[in-house]
């Protein structure tokens, strides 16, 4: 089946069966990762460059890591690396890059609408790796994966978020990605953190509910999501100071026996142990935030398998 | 006047008769098929017919039936960019956008580099005015030296050199201490203040209207409160000093509220409105596209509604354009970083004939706020069709359908949404003091026809 979109820029593109098409396809090159030798020849002779002008850790390497195993020739430039700390702007920046003929360019910007704005310029497929606090459609992507392994259908499963929602573009990109997809979102954030009309973000409306309390959610839900404090994209004074975050919006051991006992605990990192989460429950039997990350290679994998592709088959 | 020593110089523009147009005067009450002769740099006469004996030799003719004749119309509020930011716009390519849109006096932001805070710059900016500008131009003096916000600027001579109204746009005075003693001050020379209504400890790192719209496209939103909460400070203050104040380009329903209730109270208070605000939501801003990045934020469409009350009930009393040219550099950037402002001199026109097809207001209230309204607030020549006033005119067409085009546009800068959209209506000839300085209808011919 062909895969209709050119680049990958948001959730909010995708229908339900774009997605379905993605996760079983990350499935399927989950398996590689397990061989001894992990390498496919799928995406020989193609070009992906990591073009990450803000820190990442996880999902810069995941993304080479997933076109290395690929086969594809991969090319990583960092926010210190790249020309744009010349003062080169980011459109400079993609057209030069563009002009020596890359079939992918994952992106990675603190700009919201940044992937955007290089998509309507350049022939390479984009991949958002996360853009400002719109969306980060990997991340979602591979969130989907590790719940559906998990829970298998996602309809009327009932997923928690707490934390930095207004600042977060995982909360974003995990809104669309599973209330398209049939689930229940709860968020909970403090009011200082919860963007107006964050609801209008759910697909159908009417699949989110708004929390003031953690634990009036933890008993309810299949998934618990913990969101770090995005303190880099923050203004001053959301919250008093971060032993009273804890004690309100933290999950600890004694709030996490409030979950259901299948329930699960996810967490895009980085982890602020001790903060939002008690390293005992990040660490615990419940979660799976280190799958998390196993998943994220497949689905990248499978998304430079369908946007770098093109001609290549299976 | 500074503004008639380009006349001086320059050569006498020939008669010219405009027959037969529909002629809206809304300081005359005046809507109805008429002649309208204008000679000397003045209106002569304005009557349902002009006879030939009463047309002075070589004027020329311009047919004006199905038309519309109204007074130039008058914009209180564009950014000229002359001097120090040339690239983006300067008073020649400004001028020549506004006449191009049907306007013959602009009145211009003092956020220039240097900023027009001191008479030096006052006069720089009239005497490249007469030199270049296509229309009257009449300068916006600075509130605070360096529009810092901390300091009055030298505010009487400002008056001296000719400036018509004091602001620091682009930027607020947040010091309400400051705003009380230039409230003080422009009320003793007699001058509006006009507020760029913002508190910018609440709208700080905002680049569009806080709302659903911002939480979707993940940018960092401006509280619609931001304007209001200004709005009302000053009224506060306007009670005390009894200054006139002029709510530059109000966006929120709140804001338009504030001003119906102080108006009610009979305070000296006044605001305009721009085209984009009434027509654009901030919906528009989640495609990225920077153009649509301008302060105050496109708002709510509850916010425009509330806008377009305060139209119909009187509480707006004129439309502004907020012209503000930035260079490709400027805009062709990621939204966060890209500067705030749109053109709108060339599209001002079709935008607001949109509301007289919505009947939220009749054709000659619309020309009101484009002429009479906005030349009483800033005591301004013009606006008038009235025998003796200036020969500033605009001939329209309706019904001219045209394509907002890129390439088209007088302006300097191109950043405006509206590039590609099918409009209607478009001012076809503008006169200026006598002069043709805008042209779509061809060789006028002379009137009356040569005697055989």
């Amino acid at each position: 089946m062909a895969f209709p979109h050119r680049h990958l820029l948001g959730m909010a593109d995708l229908s339900p069966q774009d997605i379905t098409q993605i996760l079983d396809l990350a499935d399927t090159f989950l398996e590689i990762s397990t061989r001894p030798i992990k390498k496919v020849p799928t995406l020989r002779g193609r070009t992906v460059i990591n073009l990450f002008l803000e820190p990442s850790t996880r999902t810069r390497t995941s993304f080479e890591i997933a076109a290395k195993r690929l086969s594809a020739d991969t090319i990583n430039l960092s926010g210190s690396t790249a020309s744009t700390v010349k003062g080169e702007t980011l459109l400079d920046t993609a057209r030069n890059l563009q002009a020596m003929a890359p079939d992918v360019v994952v992106l990675r910007h603190s700009a919201s609408g940044a992937a955007h704005l290089i998509a309507a310029h350049i022939d390479a497929a984009v991949i958002n790796a996360g853009d400002g606090m719109h969306e980060h459609p990997t991340q979602a992507l591979l969130d989907l994966a590790t719940i559906r392994r998990h829970k298998g259908d996602m309809a009327r499963l009932r997923v928690g978020i707490c934390g930095d929602i207004a600042h977060s573009r995982v909360a974003r990109s995990d809104l669309i990605g599973l209330t398209l997809m049939g689930a229940e979102v709860h968020l909970v954030a403090p009011r200082t953190m919860m963007p107006p009309g964050i609801e209008t973000l759910c697909r159908p409306p009417g699949r989110v509910h708004l929390h003031d309390a953690l634990d009036e959610v933890l008993p309810l839900v299949d998934v618990m999501m913990m969101l770090r404090l995005q303190s880099e994209r923050q203004s001053a004074g959301l919250f008093p100071n971060l032993r009273e975050y804890s004690r309100t919006f933290g999950l600890g051991p004694a709030r996490a026996a409030r979950l259901r006992p299948d329930a699960i605990i996810m967490h895009p990192g980085p982890l602020h142990r001790g903060v939002e989460i008690d390293p005992a429950v990040a660490d615990g039997p419940r979660s799976v935030i280190l799958e998390q990350v196993t998943y994220g290679v497949a689905v990248r994998m499978a998304l430079l398998y369908l946007l770098g592709g093109g001609t290549v088959e299976a | 006047m500074n503004d008639e020593i380009r006349q001086s110089e320059g050569s006498v523009p020939p008669p010219l008769l405009i027959r037969g147009g529909r002629v809206i005067d809304p300081a005359a009450g005046l809507d109805g098929c008429a002649d309208v002769l204008l000679a000397g740099g003045r209106v002569v006469a304005v009557s349902p017919h002009i006879s030939d004996g009463q047309v002075p030799p070589g004027a020329r003719l311009v047919r004006a039936s199905g038309l519309v004749v109204c007074p130039g119309f008058i914009d209180l509020h564009v950014h000229l960019r002359e001097p120090g930011h040339e690239y983006k716009e300067d008073i020649a390519s400004g001028t020549r956008a506004a006449a191009a849109g049907g306007f013959t006096t602009v009145c211009c932001m003092p956020n220039t580099t240097p900023p027009n805070d001191c008479r030096a710059v006052t006069e720089l900016v009239l005497r490249r005015a007469a030199e270049v500008g296509v229309v009257r131009v009449r300068p916006i003096g600075a509130i605070s030296q360096g529009l810092r916000g901390e300091a009055l600027a030298e505010m009487a001579e400002l008056k001296e050199a000719g400036v018509v109204a004091f602001s620091d746009d682009g930027r607020p005075v947040m010091n309400a201490e400051l705003m009380r003693r230039a409230m003080e001050y422009a009320r003793m020379l007699g001058l509006p203040l006009v507020q760029h209504a913002e508190d910018l400890s609440l709208s700080a790192g905002g680049v569009m209207n806080e709302g659903p719209a911002a939480t979707r496209a993940g940018l960092r939103g401006q509280p619609a409160c931001a304007e209001s909460v200004m709005v009302l400070r000053d009224l506060e203050l306007c009670a005390l000093t009894g200054a006139r104040y002029h709510v530059a380009h109000i966006s929120t329903a709140a804001s338009v509220r504030a001003v119906r209730e102080a108006k009610r109270a009979g305070l000296p208070v006044s605001c305009e409105v721009t085209p984009h605000h009434l027509t654009l939501t901030d919906a528009a801003c989640c495609s990225y596209d920077t153009a649509t990045k301008v302060a105050p934020p496109l708002r709510s469409e509850a916010d425009v509604a509330a806008l377009k009350e305060g139209l119909a009930d009187g509480t707006i009393d004129c439309f502004a354009t907020d012209h503000a040219p930035h260079a490709p550099q400027d805009k062709q950037v990621e939204f966060d970083r890209a500067a705030f402002g749109m053109i709108g001199l060339e599209t001002a026109l079709p935008l607001l004939l949109r509301l007289v097809e919505e009947r939220v207001i009749s054709l000659p209230d619309m020309i009101a706020r484009l002429t009479s309204r906005p030349a009483t607030l800033f005591g301004l020549p013009g606006g008038s069709l009235r025998p003796g006033s200036p020969a500033d005119v605009t001939v329209l067409d309706l019904q001219r359908v045209w394509t907002v085009d890129g390439t088209t546009i007088r302006s300097k800068s191109r950043n405006t949404p509206f590039v590609g959209w099918q409009v209607r209506g478009r001012a076809v000839l503008t006169v200026c003091r006598g002069e043709v300085v805008h042209d779509e209808m061809g060789p006028l011919p002379t009137a009356p026809p040569a005697p055989r």
